[in-house]
Parts: C-alpha cells; structure tokens; sequence
C-alpha cells in the first residue's frame, strides 16, 4: 500500500475505538485526522493537515478547494492509490464499512480497490491506455476481480457501455480511446468505475475538462446512477457552480485543511469562512453583467511555508492580529456546520456586497 | 499602421450601434477547410475538414467581441487565421481596410505587430529554458524598432509591473511562477509591442475560478488603460458575459448568432444558444429544483461530414424537414425584422424564437 511500507508510517494513530465491522448505522466512509505530507528535496510539504469529513450511502460530499489545497492527495490517500515515496500519510485513519484501511496489508487493500470503491479522474484521456481497445479496459475489470472468462467479460463490458449511454455499444466496444470524444471518454471512465458496483464512488474533477453542454450530460449521468446504486459519492473540484446542482453537503480546503463543512443549501445562501465567502463571490455569473468581478487577493499559500496562525490570514480581508498567531479550530457554527475562522460569526452576519480588489 | 491610422479616439463607453464608427478589424466570408488525404507517396485528397465555413465579423476600436461555442466548433482555427499563422481557404480579414491574408514579408511583419495573442494554456505556451526577461522581450528581437536593445530589460521591467509582478522576478523561469502568474506573463508579452488587437484564446479556461477573477480584472484594466480590441475566446459562457460588449456563438465552423451582450444573454433566439445558455451552471442550490436546463443529446458531429442544411438540426429539439434541406443565414429572423427590440439580431435558425434562459439581473 502507499503509506511508504508497513513500517514508515510513523502513525500515530488517534484512536477512536470502534466495535470491529460495525458498519451499520456508521458513514460509508468516515476520514478522521488525516495528515500527508511529501519529502522532497526542498523539504517537507504539508499537503494534508488534519481532514476529518465522512459520507453516507447515497449522499454527495463536495469537495472544493484551489489547484494546492489537498483536495486530490486526500483522495489519493483514501484509494490507496498516493505515490510513496515522496508521499507518506502519517496521522490519521480512513474507516471504511467500519474496518481502517490504512491498517490494511497491500492484497486486502487492491481488493477493496475497484470492488468497493472506486475512482473517476479528470483527465481521461490520459487515465486510458491508449493501446487497449475500450472494450478490452472495461472487461478487464472482470477478468481480474470476478474471473470472468473474455467473452462474458466482452458482453459485461458492452452491457456497461449501455448503461452509461454510450451510442453503439456493440460496435464501438471495439474501438480505441483516441476514437471517442471528451464527454465519451469520461462516459467510459464512470462505467469502468461503477463496472463492480462498489459502494463508494470518488470523481476527481469529472468535468472539468469539458464543455458546458456535455458537462452538464455527464453530471446528470453521475447523479442518476448514484441514486439507482445508491452510492456515496465524493465530489472534489475548484468549481462551487458544478457542486451547487447535485451535492448534498460540501467541504471547502484550504492548504489542506477543511476550513468549513456545511450542506448545500446553507453555503451558498451564507458561508462562514471569508475563503468560501471569496470564492462564491468570484464566480462569474451569467445574470451580472460587465461588473467587475470579485477576485481573492494574492495566491493559495505554498505547502512548504505554511503561514503561522490561519494559512488564509495573508489573503483574508477579515484578518486581525489574532489570525497571525493562532490557528483556528473548526468552531461548531451550527448542528450540521462547522468553519475554521476566529471570526465565523461575524462573517455569516456579514450580507454586504464585496468591495472589488483593488 | 499602414494605411492611414485613424485619430485615437477616447474610447470608453462605446456606443451599441456601431454604424457610425469603422470596423478595426472585418472578417468576410472567412473559410479554412483542412484537406484530408491518403496515401503517402501520391496523396489523394479525400474530403476536408470543414473547420470555418463563412465567417463574417467586426471588431470596433477598443471593443471586446467574445466567440463561444463548444470544442471542434472552429473557434481557435479563426484566432489562428487571424494571427495570419494559417492561411485561409477563402474570404479576407480586413484591418484597417487591409486585406492582411494577401500580405507577405515586410508589409505582414508590420501588420503582425497590431495583432497580438495570449494563448490558453500558460504551462505550455512559456518556454520552460527562457527566463521571464527573454520571455516578454522575445518581441523585441523581431520588432527591434519598438525598443532599442539598450532598453529592453527597463521595458520589460514595466511590463512586469503593469500586468501586477514584481519587477524583481525578470530573471526567474516560467516554472517558478503559479498558473495565474503565468497567465500575466503571457498578456505581458502580448502587450510589449503595443498591439491595437489582442486575439485571446480561451485565457482562463485552465486557472482556477479565483485566480480567473484576477486575470480578466487585469484584462479589463489593461483595455481601457491601452485602448485594446480584445477578442476574447472561451467556452464558458459565464466568464464571456463579465468582458465582452458583443457576442458572437459559433457552431461547426459557423457564427450561429451575433449580438450585443444583451441580446445574447438575455433575448438570444437561436436555440444552440439558449442550450448553451442553460447548461451553465448557476451557483444557486435554491434555483435547481425550478430551472428549465435544456440538455443538448449527443456530440457535435464532425466537421470533416457536417449535416446538410442547419448543422445544428442533428442535436436541436425545433428540427424540422426544412432544416435539412434549406441552410438558414446568418440575419435577423424575419418574426423580428423592424421590431426594433432586443431580440432584433442576426440569428441563423428557421424557427427563431425568443426565450428567457438567465434569470433577469437581480439586484
């Protein structure tokens, strides 16, 4: 597994002790504490500090963030699937159907891989091997997991193609990656990950690539196979527009940690951290014309100089002395909310119209 | 330059109807068709990819023309043919009056340096060896009469400093810099030979939304400080609307519909647009239960084999026999001729009708 070798994780391990495979009642998946951090020549880069966020059977978490916050390693870290080295995950656990997956040895983990969760990327033509026909990709999921010979394998793959509203199944089975468009692609990559039907789905910025009207194809796509599986989805992209149609709760990152959890409706209508406030401010929107747009101050903070105190007190037009010193806790805004800002309060409060940055 | 220059006009508020002012750049009849061959000794051509099929156009002085449409819709072939860095296969592009797609060596050079672009892509579009210096002074080399070369570090140094970068950074390399960062290295180097037209191809589809912001901020402040004609390409409908004061909608090599700002966002009557329209995403939970998104089926069919008649007819829910026999042009629908309201533009579909997709401006 990729937590650098059985023996590199330095874990110290925050336990919370459940009852073994107790998964009713529980979250699907439950991350708690999560910590990854890169060695590299520089020195250490802190990608992911501290991340607890947990998704239900048949919910969507939406996890949002800028290119840098450590919303794609989190993931990584989750599937098993982190480059280590550099990466070692050295606090933290992901309990998945109550078992803790980074206690896990390699051969359970690839098992659990594909089967029980599985993962849709951003870039699909680069997530498919060029050289392996479609069919042969898809199929290959049921030769390795179910050992299905390759004919039924081939019939699966094309049942698969179908389901995902692929035009011609039977005949472009056949065909090479290279030969279908953007949206087709991604289309093939949402049918090799739901090809087990695994219980938990992770969409690494699905759409990003894509235009907007086969964006929105392929969204609608991924809501309407998540409701008839029932599956949890994780929803990680920079783009609050995409998330505000399909998720149930949302988590915003910043220089890897969540700075607020809320669900959608709440978050749109008031956030409680001034990075969520910036960031749905600096939308462009369809309905407002030629106003300037609302632009966050100076860049996301890099990982090997984290700023002391709140890591978004440089760029914060809210910042006091207190955000340079001390880090803030995620305070409870509400039942179901939570934002990491000393000031939360003050910032929900807050309904005046931003003031264009300078 | 070459032909007589008018007065720079102080811009700013630019009228709507642009009757009265001169076009700086004209586009007409514009087509490229890239042939398709096979064989490698004796090539036979067998067919073309049709990628700009009868492009017309205006740019105004200090105006932004925002082109949208879908991949494969011939956007980016039509920033190329106006960089004069393809040729056309037919149809002329007029600046200043001046057919630039007959021009060559000296006459092309000088032209070349009115039109500048930014590329999409700023991890690719920066040579990685090259410092930022080297990078935004490359212009130089080749137009040596905007700086002599005992001022081209102070110059870039300016340059630097108007797109918002620290002057001190003229010795760092590309990969030092975040995407935004790069971004502003690539307008900086549009901007050196102080270009009158800046073709834009789709400057912020690869930065994050926050970052996006600053950069079309800057884009919007570099136009009024320089009296720039943008012409602003993208897919995203949303960030078009923040910049452009006319918009054209582009579909398989084809303008589909044109118009002020106004009219396309708010009165458009082509139903590609009114798809297009729809599918943007509107950062309102509350708003998804209640709004009408038209899904397009399908892709964009190929433009090597486009449909007869109304390309768009293969995906538009309005198809009708006539769409497939009869090409509809590229002019105001005659439901709306002499209405004189809004949705009096040139739209080229057979069943043109208004329809409200964005919610009026809500204040």
């Amino acid at each position: 597994m990729s937590t650098g070798g059985s023996g590199a994780t330095d874990a110290l391990m925050a336990p919370t002790p459940r009852p073994p495979g107790g998964d009713e009642g529980g979250p699907l998946l439950d991350v708690r504490d999560l910590h990854v951090e890169f060695r590299t020549r520089e020195g250490t880069a802190k990608a992911v500090n501290g991340v607890d966020y947990s998704v239900n059977a048949g919910e969507t978490l939406a996890v949002l963030g800028e290119s840098g916050s450590g919303k794609s390693v989190t993931a990584q870290a989750i599937m098993g699937i982190l480059d280590s080295p550099p990466g070692f995950i050295t606090r933290g656990e992901v309990v998945f159907q109550g078992r803790d997956l980074l206690k896990l040895g390699n051969e359970e983990r690839r098992k659990i891989r594909g089967a029980k969760m599985a993962m849709i990327f951003q870039d699909a033509l680069s997530s498919l091997n060029p050289v392996l026909s479609v069919g042969e990709q898809l199929g290959e999921m049921f030769r390795v997991h179910r050992g299905m010979s390759r004919k039924d394998s081939r019939a699966k793959a094309i049942e698969l193609m179908e389901r995902v509203r692929i035009p011609a199944a039977r005949e472009r089975v056949k065909q090479y990656p290279h030969q279908f468009s953007g949206g087709m692609r991604q289309r093939v990559m949402i049918a090799m990950a739901l090809a087990l039907e695994p219980e938990l789905i992770i969409a690494d910025e699905p759409t990003t690539a894509l235009d907007v009207t086969v964006q929105a194809q392929v969204m609608d796509l991924l809501a309407e196979l998540q409701r008839e599986y029932n599956m949890g989805l994780i929803l990680i992209t920079h783009d609050l527009g995409v998330v505000a149609d399909v998720a149930d709760k949302i988590a915003v990152m910043y220089a890897g940690r969540i700075v607020e959890t809320s669900p959608v409706h709440d978050i749109y209508r008031a956030p409680a951290h001034p990075y969520t406030r910036g960031l749905l401010d600096s939308i462009p929107r369809l309905d407002q014309k030629g106003r300037e747009l609302y632009a966050i101050k100076g860049l996301p903070p890099n990982l090997l100089h984290i700023p002391p105190g709140c890591a978004f007190n440089p760029r914060c037009p809210r910042a006091q002395a207190v955000c340079r010193t001390d880090e803030p806790p995620l305070y409870r805004v509400s039942e179901d909310r939570a934002s990491a800002c000393h000031f939360w309060k003050e910032t929900l409060d807050d309904d005046s119209l931003p003031s264009p940055d300078a | 330059m070459t032909t007589a220059s008018r007065p720079q006009t102080p811009e700013q508020p630019l009228p709507p109807d642009p009757a009265d002012r001169e076009p700086i750049l004209s586009v007409r009849g514009l087509v490229k068709h890239f042939p398709l061959t096979r064989g490698i000794l004796f090539k036979k051509q067998i067919g073309a990819v049709q990628a700009v099929d009868g492009v017309n156009f205006d740019l105004y002085a200090g105006e932004t023309l925002g082109i949208v449409g879908e991949s494969g819709c011939g956007k980016s072939t039509v920033a190329r043919l106006l960089m004069n860095l393809e040729q056309p296969t037919a149809g002329e592009i007029l600046f200043k009056g001046e057919d630039i797609t007959k021009l060559s060596g000296r006459a092309l050079k000088a032209v070349r340096r009115n039109i500048q672009m930014v590329f999409q892509d700023p991890y690719t579009s920066l040579n990685p060896r090259m410092t930022v210096g080297d990078i935004i002074g490359e212009p130089f080399e080749i137009h040596s009469e905007v700086a002599p070369k005992g001022d081209r570090r102070r110059r870039v140094r300016e340059l630097l400093d108007v797109v918002g970068l620290n002057p001190e950074y003229i010795n760092r390399y590309p990969h030092q810099f975040s995407g935004g960062q790069r971004q502003r290295i690539g307008i900086a180097r549009g901007l050196a030979l102080h270009p009158q037209v800046i073709v834009a191809d789709e400057p912020v589809s690869a930065l994050d939304v926050s970052v996006q912001a600053q950069v079309v901020n800057l884009m919007e402040r570099l136009q009024d400080e320089f009296q720039l004609s943008y012409m602003f390409i993208a897919h995203d409908l949303s960030i078009v609307r923040h910049i452009a004061d006319r918009v054209g909608v582009m579909y398989l090599g084809k303008i589909v519909e044109i118009g002020s700002d106004e009219q396309i966002y708010e009165h458009p009557t082509h139903p590609y647009t009114q798809a297009l329209l729809s599918a943007v995403p509107v950062p309102d939970p509350q708003a998804r239960e209640h709004r009408e998104r038209i899904i397009l089926a399908g892709d964009v069919p190929s433009p090597a084999n486009p449909p007869s008649g109304c390309r768009f007819r293969t995906r538009c829910w309005k198809a009708q026999e006539i769409c497939a026999e009869k090409e509809p042009p590229l002019l105001v629908p005659e439901v709306f001729r002499g209405t004189a309201g809004p949705a009096e533009h040139p739209s080229a579909c057979h069943f043109a009708e208004e329809k409200q997709i964005v919610p009026p401006e809500s204040e």
